[in-house]
């Protein structure tokens, strides 16, 4: 007999159905090694408040990419559209940090509300390239706009409020780190939910067999629309959070490059297993500081090179290998 | 008089300059049990692509319950009862087959847009789902991905999924397509067990099943309809015959 059929002989598949969306203990490792980090390393809580933020942006494609299958080269242009909401206020006077959150998940998610329902009229490669246009154009805009965002010179003054008008942002990042965490956290929660719901499962049925969904009366376009907004609304609450944590805005938080690198984290750790940005943006990310020191120029080619190896032997991302050797090894 | 659950007028498709339907008028009355044959090319699966929605059609109409539908998306069609099983597999290949027929009852109660409730929290539909699978014998692969089970099996999960929609009028485009003979035995059992009350219309190569399950019989030839009548009378027509065996020379 093997693992699954023993795990889930006594069960009866109703039951094991109806308790699928149950939390398991593994669920608890990311936070358990949150707290730990936040206790053992406290010189680098402020780097561990960017893999937070990525932790989170990641999360938010694995409710676009992972689940409802949309190929996206554009998705740093909600990360940045919260930064620069989040910044924009703060540096205008509202120092307020979490209705700014607010702000920026609704600004970033109308946007991929109204782009979306543009853009998912197509798909495969043409909407590919669609995302890609609506990151440049509004890369390129937010540029332009240099009176307003900046420029080049990215965007400065911003003032923040002590967290619940008691928690100062400190030198040491540890408000920060905890005020990442606890955002990610309720994030968490809500694409968790969500991934479980009947509407997540319609994504997971979108992305297996479009076709099929049509001809079981699903409305396709509506939820893939929904769910690139959402998806949108969470990547522009990880750029307001980086805008917030940092007090500053650069010119990159809308950028291919971002984009890219969200979509390599995501790849990486596995997509469409909820985890895979819990996986891949820690990893990414320490190795992104060790490559960029060992070989400052050519460090992407070795990150390229790690992406080419994943994508040809290991399909599932990290996750997915764990899948595989604990069904081979019960 | 009641409408048939199912009319076209004059229905027709063309792609370039090839005719596929060629102003198919077609009834298909309640609780009917009805066969569409005809070769390789003739047009079946577009007709049923057409009649569904999936793809546009270039002229004529299509009628539900006597009401005109062509104008409606594919998912309202299905709304008003009209459901569809594919010639090729068409499934959601990693999930479990639990969760296929769960999906498609889940979408018929309109549950399927729900953002927060866990879809596991809605028992009734799992149950239902659970039970469709019993009348259909695949309960003991409930739980496999519906990649890893038998061929023949996969061709059950197609009808099981359509009927999770409790539809009044079905399509079964080549049900047994692929089927090894000796397996046929029980995708002809499962049709025999439909409501009474569905209108079911087929479209099958295996001339055996087809005399075994219709009562009526259309034969489209080139995308035109070229006779309908009883099992007895298609049998009995030299047309048909001249159809068939001059397929069968052509092979
Ligand atoms: N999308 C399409 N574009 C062009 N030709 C098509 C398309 N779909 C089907 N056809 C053509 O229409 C004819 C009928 O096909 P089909 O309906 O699949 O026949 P059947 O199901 O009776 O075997 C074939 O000649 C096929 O090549
Ligand atoms: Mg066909």
């Amino acid at each position: 007999m093997t693992k699954l059929d023993r795990r889930t002989a006594a069960v009866h598949p109703v039951d094991h159905i109806a308790h699928s969306h149950r939390l398991r203990w593994p669920e608890a490792l990311p936070w358990l090694l949150i707290a730990a980090t936040y206790l053992l390393f406290p010189s680098y809580l402020a780097l561990g408040s960017q893999v937070l933020i990525m932790v989170l942006f990641a999360l938010s494609l694995d409710l676009v990419l992972g689940y409802a299958g949309i190929v996206t080269l554009g998705h740093a242009a909600f990360f940045g559209l919260g930064a620069y909401t989040a910044g924009l206020l703060a540096a205008h006077g509202w120092s307020e940090p979490i209705s700014a959150l607010f702000a920026a998940a609704v600004v970033a998610g109308a946007f991929g509300a109204a782009s979306g329902a543009i853009i998912l009229r197509t798909s495969g490669l043409t909407l590919l390239m669609l995302t890609l246009a609506v990151v440049s154009l509004l890369a390129e805009a937010a540029n332009k706009a240099d009176s307003i965002t900046g420029g080049a010179d990215g965007l400065q003054g911003i003032v923040i409020n002590p967290l619940l008008g008691r928690f100062d942002f400190d030198l040491y990042g540890r408000t920060a780190y905890l005020y990442c965490a606890a955002v990610l956290l309720v994030m968490w929660y809500v694409v968790r939910r969500l991934v479980h719901s009947p509407f997540g499962r319609s994504l997971t049925g979108i992305r297996e067999n479009r076709l099929r969904m049509h001809a079981i009366g699903a409305p396709v376009r509506r939820r893939l629309v929904t769910a690139y907004a959402i998806g949108a609304a969470v990547a522009g609450v990880a750029g307001a959070l980086q805008a917030q944590t940092t007090q500053f805005v650069a010119l990159n938080v809308i950028s291919f490059h971002l984009s890219a690198a969200v979509l390599i984290i995501l790849i990486f750790g596995g997509a469409g297993r909820l985890y895979g940005a819990f996986v891949g943006a820690p990893i990414y990310m320490v190795a992104q500081d060790m490559l960029s020191r060992l070989d400052p120029v050519y460090w992407f080619f070795w990150v390229g090179l790690l992406l080419v190896l994943v994508v040809l032997f290991a399909r599932g991302g990290i996750l997915g290998c764990v899948d595989g050797v604990r069904r081979r090894w019960p | 008089m009641t409408s048939p659950a199912l009319e076209t007028r004059r229905l027709s498709k063309s792609f370039g300059a090839l005719v596929v339907t060629n102003e198919v008028d077609f009834k298909l009355e309640r609780g009917a049990r009805h066969a569409l044959i005809g070769p390789n090319g003739a047009g079946k699966t577009t007709f049923i692509n057409l009649i569904t929605g999936r793809i546009p059609h270039s002229a004529g109409c299509v009628l539900l319950d006597g009401e005109d539908v062509s104008a409606l998306p594919q998912e309202a069609r299905v709304k008003r009862g009209l459901g569809r099983t594919f010639q090729i597999n068409t499934l959601f290949p990693d999930l479990s087959v639990l969760e296929n027929v769960v999906m498609a009852v889940s979408e018929r109660q309109g549950r399927g847009g729900d953002l927060f409730r866990p879809a596991g929290s809605r028992r009734d539909i799992i149950d239902e789902a659970y039970d469709l699978l019993e009348r259909l014998r695949l309960a003991d692969d409930a739980l496999r991905p519906v990649r890893t089970i038998a061929y023949g099996r996969q061709r059950l999960v197609e009808i099981a999924i359509a009927l999770g929609l409790k539809p009044k009028v079905l399509l079964l485009d080549e049900p047994a397509a692929g089927v090894p003979s000796a397996e046929t035995a029980l995708i002809l059992d499962v049709m025999a067990e439909l409501p009474a009350e569905m209108a079911v219309l087929i479209i099958e190569h295996d001339m055996d099943l087809v005399f075994r399950f219709a009562r009526r019989i259309t034969v489209l030839v080139q995308g035109a309809v070229l006779t309908e009548g009883s099992p007895a009378e298609i049998l009995a027509d030299p047309r048909v015959r001249e159809v068939y065996l001059g397929e069968r020379r052509h092979d």
